[in-house]
């Protein structure tokens, strides 16, 4: 071969090269755009319809009121399952649990429960909670929010119970702690700002939620303490008020999703924050 | 006295973690025997007809699945075939091109994209994409290109920082051999970092497949609800979440109708399984550390 068809190889690839980092870059940008088109979008759209009475009527009166409560008591009750079982089953994991195969297992089908469709979800306490009572309620909605809690729980704090060093259970040991002990004053202790980042970001994950809202708590126009009955909730009211062919509803509804996307980013941002320190 | 009582505690906390693991067990088992059950009056009556046939008539007690399958599939493969390669564009700047600085930042803000309610998708697709596909393809707007469109900005995240993790394993020595051998960044991209991060890159694509293919909320302010098989992707349809989703509600004591809704989502378990399986167990398997 000759220096010129060296040459002119040579260039090629160059320019491929510097090609492949134009498009890569030009393909980062245009993600990075979607992500601020959504964010002013719901911004634009949602101070437009952003007042005090968002807060204090109720959907009836085209507030959300009943259902920033109700999305609360939904998700507080989630929490009040999802919470402990996730952390619970995570240190049986990274703790107790000897066998590899075993745990592998569990850890499988904790990220199959991960993956699985919400509506599916959904549907499952629909059949479980709500067809048997003939009446939507508020506990069948916390309770499929809660079985998509505890997959992302038990996984975060698997990893990070798995982070604490050998050495600092040893030494509790060493002095005489059992393993009881060991686990809730010195390994719950060292991993605290990672398992509280697990529970942080299950909360934002399930506070965004809809799908399986929809047919378990279902809705209601007016505050609803009974979880027993349909409870309402902000991500359903949402839904409702977007789908009606009336703009001051609709602008409620854009100041809805920009409260929720504010929480729910804002938690993930948290929730990263937490797990660097 | 104090010994007792941290036995006791100790019984207590060790058997709670039990109890925690077990129900978790339970739980995924117990999501497919109540969908099978449910399903079953639908199964009996239509049989795997009910998988071919396209009839979805509530007031004549006709059902059949194919034409949300069908939607869901089409709608599906639209976002994939869009975010993939944007998604792997976006991976290979993050790991192989943006200097180290403003890596994490890039990150941070993608993976930001995947936090955003999947109800703010479609409030946002409603209001640009439904328009845009109107103008630009004709039809109402609604259908299954507006909805693979804005699911695939949905996905795209996802297959971006997976991909990006699966890359960023690849050994620096390797890397530092092909430029050493002058190799250009693109020759390391295809020939060192794409075979061996290649596994975890279809991984990531397959969950993101799962993923969309359980999507609901996005695609239901999209796809136009109609229970009919579309003749082109711009004419509205539906997907089994869409489907689920809008009628729940009023099915809610017809028990062919109901049940045949539990049909629909038995399929989405079982093919949302499925694929999250393939990519566990064929393409994501934790590497040796050897």
């Amino acid at each position: 071969m000759n220096k010129q068809t060296l040459q002119k190889m040579a260039r090629k690839r160059v320019m491929i090269d510097n090609l492949v980092k134009f498009v890569s870059i030009t393909f980062t940008v245009f993600g990075l755009c979607f992500l601020f088109w959504i964010i002013a979008t719901v911004i634009v759209k949602g101070m437009a319809g952003f007042s005090l009475s968002l807060f204090t009527d109720v959907s009836a009166f085209g507030g959300l009121g009943n259902a920033f409560l109700g999305q609360l008591q939904l998700v507080g009750v989630a929490c009040i399952v999802g919470i402990p079982v996730g952390l619970l089953a995570g240190t049986y994991i990274s703790e107790y649990g000897t066998n590899q195969k075993t745990l592998n297992f569990i850890r499988n089908i904790s990220d199959i429960m991960m993956s699985t469709p919400s509506i599916v979800i959904g549907a499952f306490a629909y059949a479980l909670l709500v067809r048997p009572f003939n009446s939507y309620s508020g506990w069948a909605g916390s309770f499929a929010l809660a079985i998509m809690m505890i997959p992302v729980i038990l996984k975060t704090t698997d990893d990070m119970l798995a982070l604490v060093p050998k050495t600092l259970r040893e030494a509790s040991f060493a002095l005489g702690a059992t393993k009881f002990k060991c686990i809730t004053s010195v390994v719950f202790r060292a991993a605290k700002n990672g398992l509280l980042t697990g529970v942080i970001l299950s909360i934002a994950r399930v506070a965004g939620e809809t799908a399986p809202l929809l047919f378990t708590s279902s809705n209601s126009n007016f505050f609803s303490f009974d979880m027993s009955s349909a409870v309402p909730s902000l991500t359903v009211s949402i839904y409702d008020f977007s789908q009606l062919p009336d703009e001051s509803l609709n602008a409620v509804a854009w100041a809805g999703a920009l409260v929720l996307a504010v929480f729910v980013l804002g938690v993930n941002i948290l929730g990263r924050f937490l797990i660097r320190k | 006295m104090n010994r007792a009582k941290n036995k006791v505690a100790e019984i207590i906390f060790f058997n709670a973690t039990r109890v925690s693991v077990t129900l978790v067990l339970v739980a995924l088992l117990a999501i497919f025997v109540s969908l099978l059950y449910k399903a079953y009056p639908a199964f009996s009556e239509f049989g795997f007809g009910f998988i071919t046939s396209s009839a979805w008539d509530t007031n004549k007690g006709e059902f059949g699945a194919l034409s949300s399958i069908y939607g869901t599939v089409v709608s599906t493969f639209i976002a994939m075939l869009l975010a993939t390669p944007v998604a792997i564009g976006i991976a290979i700047f993050l790991t192989q091109i943006a200097p180290h600085k403003i890596r994490n930042f890039f990150s941070i803000n993608i993976e930001l994209l995947a936090a955003i309610p999947s109800i703010v998708y479609g409030m946002w697709g409603f209001i640009y994409f439904v328009p845009l596909v109107r103008d630009v393809f004709g039809g109402t707007g609604f259908g299954l290109l507006t909805g693979g469109m804005v699911l695939a900005v949905m996905i795209l995240p996802f297959i971006a920082s997976v991909s990006r993790d699966a890359m960023a394993t690849t050994p620096e020595i390797l890397k530092e051999s092909a430029y050493a051998l002058g190799a250009t960044r693109f020759d390391t991209i295809k020939d060192v970092v794409f075979p061996y991060a290649k596994s975890g890159i279809i991984g990531s694509v397959i969950l993101a497949l799962g993923r969309a293919f359980g999507e609901t909320m996005a695609v239901a302010f999209l796809i136009g609800g109609i229970s009919k098989l579309p003749e082109s992707i711009t004419d509205p349809a539906t997907s089994i979440p869409v489907a689920l989703a809008t009628q729940f509600g009023e099915a809610m004591g017809n028990e062919i109708y109901e049940s045949s809704l539990f049909y629909l989502a038995l399929i989405l378990f079982v093919i949302s399984f499925a694929s999250i399986a393939v990519a566990k167990f064929v393409f994501l398997r934790r590497r040796d550390t050897k």
